[in-house]
């Protein structure tokens, strides 16, 4: 106890691997204390652990399984803190799917690096007590200190339901609280509990008579008899859920919301984050113009300035873009729609032979593929998964905008059709996202009937009642987008940036850097020119195409480098120097280039880690890039033909 | 294995599949493989349980059920071996 008094715990930092910390100091000075959130899927576990953690959390990976957790700190009085594992939501601890069997090993100290939990929060969904209760018969049957919540209270109260907690609480031996995670009510007996779990007071879990564990329908009855015998009344079913699902699900209704709500999701891509983007832009340039007074030095101004500011700032540029999509899909997920879209998309997915859980990562997708190909988790089907998981990076994600804006502003007019809504350009952009999309579904057709064949899989989704998102709990979603976005702005584009601005500025003559046709930069990019001539490009997109290797949007400051060493670099600069050196079908194959190739370090990670081998990763880059260089060329040939 | 009996009239062996939308039976057995069973009896769908036909996607396919307090979506395969007492 007392372990953590001078620890500077008011800021919000990540909490160091547990496992490390507690190496054999039982009750020492170091001693952390981790307590594990347990809960059905839909009960609220997520909504807790932000409740409970805030900002002080991260997102981590079990060693050796795919299977993802988060971790946070909970501060308590007098400074004392704990450590809060959010397990995935399972039904049971039966070890079958990857998700129970991590939860399982967790809790029974079986996982490598985590340290068996001192105490567990188990997480059930107050209206529907009797069924989330069956959870609670293996996890009690553990023996560890818990605290059993019932989530939801005030739905529970606004639809009539009743139970007696205390008589609960006897009835499982252990602590029971009623809360909403949502409102924050009741939460306070939850920090009493983490106190008492520090200080190691928490009541350890009586015995008391449970039913076999692995028989459902013996568990299922103890759970009645127990709602039985503490007069749980369940609420009347959810009034709105049914009234929105005859108006969501509608036969005609329906389809007709599921496209309206797939069309304003890009919409707010095209247009909705477009003040916000100039906002962004315009803050970039005149702050870069300050620090270039700031720096007296000509080169190293041109390294901070046009290397560093306006590189990074290219790609930083698309942050109210990426947030807005992200901000669409929390919502879109914790209202409960999700769900819906997946019910609705299930039967067409099944003409490609994914099923409609496909659905919820492919829509992701549109935002990024790295998160999108770690929710398909919820895919039992093994080969269903796979083939989501290799499709998922034809999704135009939003790190192919940036590039696909420049190409588009600086190639194709802005004559409107159609009336006001449909310009050129924003149909050349719907018919990218559609070659993509075209391309994801036939690779799905070709896998699903190859490589991954499988019947027909089963096709289990459970509806939760529609619910208001949280604007705690979407805002933290999209401060962990910006982490990760800015993360990566700060690495892997501020990097190439440098490298970039470095190679063409080398080798230096009489004290002075090199034309740009002189440069080392170049001469790499005409190394690989007789490669990619045939599909019209030159050595500069050359360079270009190499740095977007390790990230699609790269490209953008790249050519911002290589360009704004010969005129002033803003991006209409560099739409202008484009256009005088790139054919008209040149363009069109560097956008169906980008719109096919897989350019991503992180998605080929991602997919390395959830495959679990470079197999996957490896045919699916080679397939990618074939695709695209195959289908660059031809589109080159045709609109030069045509044009 | 399925096992339907001829005799008695056909609603002897009725499945999920032939409940109209708000109808309600009880569930009987689960003939479908271990794993899929489990899975669905975690979900709700337990024998002696009453299972509620609720709407569907459009096309008619999966169909929704409530059951045990919650709504579950089912593709008509599996609910076709869901069989009610």
């Amino acid at each position: 106890m007392g372990d953590c008094h001078g620890c500077p715990n008011n800021i919000a930092t990540l909490p160091p691997p547990p496992g490390l910390a507690v190496a054999g100091s039982n009750g020492a000075i170091s001693r952390r204390h981790i307590v594990a959130i347990v809960g059905p899927p839909n009960s609220g576990k997520s909504t807790l652990f932000n409740r409970l953690t805030g900002l002080r959390q991260k997102v981590a990976n079990f060693p050796g399984v795919t299977v993802e957790h988060r971790m946070g700190r909970v501060k308590l009085e007098q400074g004392r803190e704990v450590f809060v594992v959010d397990l995935p939501g399972v039904y049971s601890l039966t070890p079958r799917t990857e998700d129970e069997r991590v939860t399982h090993d967790v809790l029974s100290g079986q996982m490598k690096d985590i340290p068996r939990p001192d105490a567990v929060l188990l997480i059930l969904d107050s209206t529907n007590l009797s069924r989330h209760l069956v959870l609670a018969a293996p996890v009690l049957s553990l023996g560890l200190p818990t605290l059993v919540i019932l989530n939801m209270a005030d739905d529970l109260k606004n639809r009539g339901g009743d139970v007696n907690v205390p008589e609960l609480a006897m009835q499982l031996g252990s602590p029971v609280a009623l809360v909403s995670a949502a409102k924050g009510t009741g939460v306070e007996k939850i920090f009493q509990f983490l106190t008492g779990a520090t200080l190691g007071a928490a009541p350890k879990a009586p015995l008391i008579q449970l039913p076999v564990i692995q028989d459902i329908p013996k568990c299922r009855a103890w759970a009645t008899s127990i709602g039985n015998k503490t007069g749980y009344h369940a609420p009347a079913p959810p009034l709105w859920t049914r009234r929105l699902d005859a108006f969501f699900l509608h036969p005609v209704g329906g389809p007709l919301v599921f496209l309206f709500v797939v069309a304003a999701v890009f919409q707010t891509i095209f247009n909705g984050a477009r003040p916000l983007m100039d906002a962004v832009q315009a803050l970039i340039e005149v702050s870069g113009r300050w620090i270039g007074y700031l720096i007296p030095n000509a080169a190293l101004k041109s390294l901070v300035v046009d290397g560093i500011w306006k590189g990074v700032g290219s790609v930083v540029i698309f942050l109210p873009q990426i947030l807005l999509l992200f901000l669409f899909i929390g919502i879109l997920e914790d209202s409960g729609y999700l769900a819906r879209a997946a019910l609705i998309a299930d039967r067409t997915m099944a003409r490609f032979g994914l099923q409609g859980k496909s659905f919820i990562p492919l829509l992701s997708a549109y935002a990024c593929a790295v998160p999108a190909i770690m929710a398909t988790r919820t895919i039992e089907n093994k080969r269903d998964r796979i083939a989501t998981i290799l499709i998922a990076p034809f999704m135009t994600c939003s790190a192919r905008l940036p590039v696909y804006i420049l190409i588009i502003g600086a190639f194709i007019p802005d004559r409107h059709f159609l009336g006001p809504f449909m310009s050129m350009r924003v149909a050349v952009m719907l018919g990218l996202y559609v070659l993509g999309f075209v391309a994801a579904i036939l690779t799905a057709r070709l896998l699903k009937s190859t490589v991954l064949k499988s019947g027909r899989s089963s096709f289990m989704l459970e509806m939760p009642p529609y619910r208001w998102p949280t604007a705690r709990s979407l805002a933290l979603r999209l401060v962990d987008r910006s982490k990760v976005f800015l993360m990566r702005a700060g690495t892997v584009i501020l990097a190439t940036a440098i490298i970039i601005w470095v190679l063409s500025s080398l080798p230096i003559h009489d004290g002075k850097p090199p034309a740009i046709e002189h440069s080392i930069a170049a001469g790499i990019g005409h190394f690989v020119e007789p490669v990619i001539k045939p599909l019209g490009f030159n050595w500069k997109i050359g360079i270009g195409l190499i740095t977007s290797m390790a990230a699609r949007e790269t490209i953008v400051s790249t050519l911002g480098t290589i360009y704004g060493i010969q005129d002033t670099g803003s991006q209409h600069g560099l739409q202008q120097a484009l256009r005088q050196d790139l054919t008209l079908g040149g363009a069109v194959a560097l956008l169906v280039f980008f719109a096919f190739a897989m350019q991503c370090m992180s998605t080929i990670a991602v997919v390395r880690r959830e495959t679990g081998g470079w197999f996957w990763p490896a045919v699916q880059f080679a397939y990618m890039t074939g695709l695209a260089y195959v289908c660059a060329f031809l589109a080159n040939r045709i609109v030069s033909i045509w044009a | 294995m399925q096992v339907i009996f001829k005799k008695g009239s056909s609603k002897k062996a009725k499945n999920l599949t032939e409940l109209k939308p708000g109808e309600a039976g009880v569930l009987g057995k689960l003939d479908l493989p271990d794993d899929d069973a489990q899975r669905l009896m975690e979900m709700g769908f337990v024998p002696g349980h009453s299972i509620t036909r609720g709407l569907s996607a459009p096309g008619g396919d999966p169909r929704v059920f409530r059951v045990d307090g919650s709504e579950v979506a089912l593709r008509r395969e599996t609910a076709l071996r869901l069989i009610l007492r």
